[in-house]
């Protein structure tokens, strides 16, 4: 069961806040800690944690939103099946508002192409049963806690049958981009808050490269404000003590190995590619694209038009995303990119980080429009 | 997007479980968790069941968070 409760007390929120600033103070310099999960991204703004916690320790969010990671020409391609006749599109609505080339999903929808927003990859399997005549394509974008869930339904329309039903891959993995980010140096991180959710996957023991080979202080850690809180702690700690290890803080599902089934299923279907990541380029081994015997179920294979990728003029997303520049960096930021009027994907979903800034942190940075 | 929810399982047939939260409750799959039990707290992802909730390791990190408040720090 989960504690809630004393994780989300403000009590307890307020002490653990002194708690971190005390240890703080025994640090030599300011330290970086980056999350790299969206959902981490949106908590700490929320709870406007970056304002609570003394200015030597600064909270980078990375690139752990898989719709704001997700490179322009994937939605141009999604855009491009949606406006053939016998396709109907299914995404997670966040996908829907991303800027395109030449457009956007929604803007597809409304010019009558069929796209459907889904809660579950399930859906659109439900959706492929019941329009047998039509090929029905799920935009397949998620790190590693979603990714079992394409491949299940995988397995269910294979062992069912459903032989309309395909995927555009766009799924991600956690290790490369990681390795990326320490190895590119243009930010110095000083410690990881790991992806809870995305560890319930692959496992805590996933992460030991970060400790033993790069020696990065790193915590796995829940959602509610407690958890991150101590998360940071032990970060902090990590630095004082000089031993970077992975701390496991959200045990209550993450183990050691992580879900083993989930594992195989995603071995079944797709294997790790090379991939494009919005500002941090082409990454080996960092997506996962269907393996050669699941073709028939490839939607990437489907003949279309593309156009030549075009990212809006001026758009620091990529920075953003590599923690490089914060959101007001970005001459677009809060002028004419806003979640009403989004131009880049970081502004896009709840989970980006420029939407997050929007809302919760413009009036804390001093830096609002 | 990684949003996960812990729910109650309050039925299972085969790999279709009913989970519930708050008083309501959801289709889940049990297809990523299957040794899920009844009564059992699940994490649902994306209409599928990805962890049991394990509430003695839930314990553990909660005496790390009570070890940290009661930490003896000079004023």
């Amino acid at each position: 069961m989960r504690t809630g409760g004393a994780f989300s007390d403000r009590t307890t929120v307020e002490a653990l806040v002194r708690r971190v600033a005390e240890r703080a103070r025994r640090l030599e310099r300011q330290v970086t800690f980056m999350e790299v999960c969206g959902t981490h991204t949106h908590a700490i703004a929320a709870c406007g944690l970056r304002r609570l916690l003394p200015p030597r320790i600064r909270l980078l969010s990375g690139p752990g939103c898989p719709v704001c990671v997700t490179p322009v020409d994937y939605l141009d391609r999604a855009e491009a099946l949606a406006a053939l006749p016998d396709v109907i599109v299914c995404t997670f609505g966040d996908l829907l508002r991303v800027p395109s080339s030449r457009g956007s999903l929604e803007r597809a929808r409304a010019r009558g192409c069929d796209v459907r927003v889904v809660y579950s990859p399930r859906d659109a399997l439900s959706i492929a049963r019941d329009h047998p005549s039509m090929r029905v394509v799920f935009l397949a974008v998620g790190f590693e806690t979603t990714v079992p869930t394409v491949a299940a339904v995988l397995a269910e329309a294979e062992s069912e049958r459903i032989a309309n039903l395909r995927i555009l891959p766009g799924g991600k993995r956690i290790e490369p981009p990681l390795r990326a980010l320490v190895a590119d140096g243009e930010v110095h991180i000083d410690g990881f808050l790991l992806p809870g959710h995305v560890s319930v996957i692959i496992g805590a023991d996933a992460y030991a490269f970060l400790g033993e080979e790069l020696a990065v202080p790193a915590a796995i850690v829940g959602f509610a404000p407690a958890d991150i809180l101590l998360g940071v702690a032990e970060l902090v700690q990590q630095v004082l003590d000089r031993r970077p290890r992975v701390a496991n803080l959200y045990a209550s599902v993450v183990r050691p190995a992580g879900n083993r089934h989930a594992q195989e299923l995603i071995a079944r279907f797709l294997e790790p590619v090379a991939t494009r990541w919005r500002g941090l380029g082409v990454i080996p081994d960092s997506g996962l694209g269907l393996r050669a015997a699941w073709a028939h179920r490839d939607a990437s294979r489907i003949e279309v038009a593309v156009p030549e990728p075009r990212e809006p003029q001026g758009c620091r997303c990529g920075e953003v995303l590599k923690g490089v520049v914060e959101p007001p960096a970005c001459p677009l930021f809060a002028r004419t990119c806003t979640p009403d009027t989004p131009l880049g994907a970081c502004m896009v979903s709840s989970e980006g980080t420029c939407a997050a800034w929007y809302r919760h942190d413009r009036a804390g940075a001093g830096t609002a429009a | 997007m990684c949003l996960a929810v812990p729910m109650q399982l309050v039925a299972r047939r085969e790999w279709d479980g009913t989970a519930e939260l708050g008083g309501v409750e959801r289709q889940v799959s049990l297809m990523l968790c299957p040794e899920a039990q009844v009564g059992a707290y699940v994490l649902v992802h994306a209409g599928y069941a990805i962890a049991t909730v394990d509430a003695a390791e839930a314990r553990k990190t909660l005496a790390i968070l009570e070890e940290l408040l009661a930490e003896d720090v000079p004023e």
